[in-house]
């Protein structure tokens, strides 16, 4: 368990660090930082004592260094743009993009499982057809298309909810500043988190389906009926839990590019996060912000990764390895 | 005669499909009784297996019994409400799967399996079905039952496994066990082992045994009464040392030939020509007509019903009916 929790730490370190080298090469490649930061007038002199001072003359392996050095250290740099340490930058907005993703990834799972294993257990049922059809729409709308329709509907036509920012926020400690404790918060994150979450939850809701099925056929559950047990106990005692396994490796997965691809929500709501500060990034050649931006989304995927791998172990006894297989 | 503890008449079991409607069971009649074990033998697809899920309410759908009736001590249950005929399955009937690999939960400890199947039917404590349960293990042959119990199924080996189902399939106390082809998917080295605990322990709690199997071997040394069934019909019924010793349907002399013994002198096995008929193809009169040694006229007309020989026999077969003796 120890050593494959290490094992695991190592591939991940390795991950990051493959991560690093495409992030830092983005400094390279990107267009030349220089003429976006200084003005027209600006001398060549001046554009040489800038190069010089942000280090861009050394050669290639120590800037690599510096760079992976410094990210160790949580020090990406200043923003090209801002002029503000892009560290600083990520975490004010950080937040408000893991709130978003934790009520959007949380009501997907727990929609999608619901719907799921209704869908599975009454599958010739009308409702169930009915929302298997609405599923594909939810699969094949992108998400713009989604949050444009929503904002038409529930912020123009009906006037519900608010359309774009992320209402009035409070601080919970030094730096993370909540929108989920007012009203106004609450009631901005309703409809971004239904676009952002909405794909996620009919992927999650067709995947525990096919799951569900597949376990509902299976040796186990049918001898589980033949001893007698209420429909309730083989249904979500024993076919729940089954189906499950698989499904929380993909819902991992799902939560790290929820996170990753909020950068479209987050445009169309104008919702105050790390997506909206990196598309904004892009747009002025901001490569310190874009490169600690992969290396925060490259993070998160590994952290996940890890997470799930262990949850695994929680769920799914045979993967307890220690205790070695089929003792006699 | 006292009243059969299980009474099956003119059971009939059909599978709509889209090219017309297949009967798997075609009027099938037997009686068991009490602590009696009764062996039921032919070839895949003879409706063996068929027989035993129309038994315990547990066809798969679309398939459904069509016909007939199965009366367990006088009561019918063929035509159960679901609820009521889940509280016969385990508690009246128990049944034990053919293979131990895939019937067991793999997420859940044996403990868990046990104690949960004995609450459901029996009125204990968690402590007291917990003590039933090691009981139980251990007079199926589990050693160290007290702390095997808290192991997961792939802890334990194919064999091993078997006990631990046939300890699930009488942990509620049934009257009647059906033990669909239990050694089937074992080592040969165990199968003889897992049938003698399967009898002794249906013995000492006075079970009846139904015993579903293709090993003759098996059926002559365990069980009372034979049933042969070919193409969904019975053919042959009757005390098993009558039948192997003097099998009356060609179809039942067929199969006995077939088995190797070792006072055999001939140097080839008696082999049946062709195969079984599928079941939309079964052919008119006699299901067994076109494979017949001994056919004649009337077996590719009309259909035979079981003829009762005497001392608890019936055969199937033209060549044992009155009016035809008198044609000799």
């Amino acid at each position: 368990m120890l050593a494959f929790i290490i094992r695991r730490i190592a591939q991940s370190l390795l991950v990051m660090l493959v991560v690093a080298a495409v992030s830092f090469s983005l400094f390279r490649f990107v267009g030349d930082p220089i003429s976006s930061m200084v003005g027209q007038e600006a001398t060549m002199a001046d554009r040489e004592a800038l190069r010089e001072a942000l280090g861009l003359n050394d050669p290639f392996l120590v800037q690599f260094a510096r760079f992976v050095g410094n990210a160790l250290q949580g020090n990406f740099g200043i923003s090209y743009r801002l002029q503000q340490p892009v560290m600083e930058l990520i975490l004010s907005r950080l937040p408000a993009t893991l709130e978003l993703a934790l009520i959007s990834g949380i009501a997907a799972f727990a929609f999608g499982v619901t719907l799921g294993v209704y869908t599975a257990l009454n599958r010739r049922g009308w409702i169930s057809s009915g929302i298997m059809t609405v599923s594909l729409i939810g699969v094949s709308l992108p998400t713009f298309l989604i949050g444009v329709l929503l904002i038409w509907v529930f912020a123009v036509e009906l006037q519900w909810l608010p359309s774009f920012g992320r209402g009035e926020v409070v601080g919970i400690g030094d730096w993370w500043r909540t929108g989920l404790l007012t009203e106004s918060g609450r009631r901005s994150i309703i409809l971004p988190a239904i676009t952002l979450g909405l794909y996620q939850m009919t992927l999650i809701m067709r995947l525990v389906r096919a799951e569900m099925l597949e376990v509902l056929r299976t040796d186990y559950i049918k001898f589980a009926r033949a001893r007698g047990l209420s429909n309730r106990a083989v249904h979500f005692g024993h076919a729940l839990k089954n189906t499950l396994v698989p499904v929380i490796t993909i819902t991992g997965l799902q939560l790290g590019s929820i996170i990753a691809f909020s950068i479209i929500t987050e445009t169309v709501f104008q919702w105050p996060g790390v997506g909206a500060l990196f598309i904004r990034s892009v747009q002025f050649v901001d490569v310190p912000v874009m490169a600690a931006y992969l290396m925060m989304i490259a993070l998160i995927f590994v952290v996940i990764n890890l997470i799930v791998d262990l949850l695994y172990y929680a769920v799914d006894p045979r993967l307890r390895v220690e205790r070695g297989s089929a003792r006699h | 005669m006292a009243e059969p503890l299980l009474s099956v008449r003119d059971l009939v079991v059909e599978f709509p499909t889209r090219r017309g409607t297949l009967r798997a069971i075609d009027r099938v009649s037997f009686d068991l009784k009490e602590g009696e074990v009764l062996g039921m033998v032919g070839e895949s697809g003879a409706g063996k297996s068929i027989t035993g899920a129309a038994i315990i309410g547990l066809i798969e759908p679309p398939g459904r019994i069509a016909g007939g009736e199965v009366r367990l001590r006088g009561e019918r249950i063929d035509n159960l409400p679901p609820d009521r005929m889940r509280r016969v399955r385990g508690r009246r009937i128990g049944k034990v799967f053919q293979d131990p690999l895939t019937s067991l939960n793999p997420l859940y400890t044996v403990a868990r399996q046990l104690t949960e199947t004995i609450r459901t039917h029996l009125d204990v404590n968690e402590k007291e079905a917990r003590r039933r349960a090691i009981a139980l293990l251990d007079r199926v042959g589990i050693p160290a039952a007290a702390r095997r119990i808290d192991d997961y199924p792939h802890h334990f080996s194919g064999g091993m496994r078997q006990r631990v189902v046939i300890a699930l399939a009488l942990c509620a106390e049934p009257e009647l066990v059906i033990a669909d082809e239990p050694t089937t998917a074992l080592d040969v080295s165990v199968q003889a082992q897992i049938i003698d605990v399967l009898k002794e322990i249906c013995a000492e709690r006075g079970a009846a045994v139904m015993l579903i199997t293709h090993d003759m071997g098996v059926i002559a040394e365990t069980a009372d009464r034979v049933a042969v069934l070919y193409a969904g019909r019975l053919a042959e019924i009757g005390p098993v040392r009558d039948v192997i010793k003097e099998a009356e349907h060609p179809y039942t002399a067929g199969l006995m030939g077939s088995i190797p013994t070792l006072t055999q002198t001939s140097d080839r096995l008696v082999q049946i020509p062709g195969s079984m008929p599928r079941l939309n193809a079964i052919p008119t009169g006699c299901a067994f007509n076109p494979r017949c040694t001994k056919v004649f006229d009337r077996c590719r007309v009309e259909r035979p019903d079981p003829i009762d020989r005497g001392s608890g026999r019936q055969v199937a077969c033209w060549l044992y009916d009155r009016a035809e003796a008198r044609h000799d």
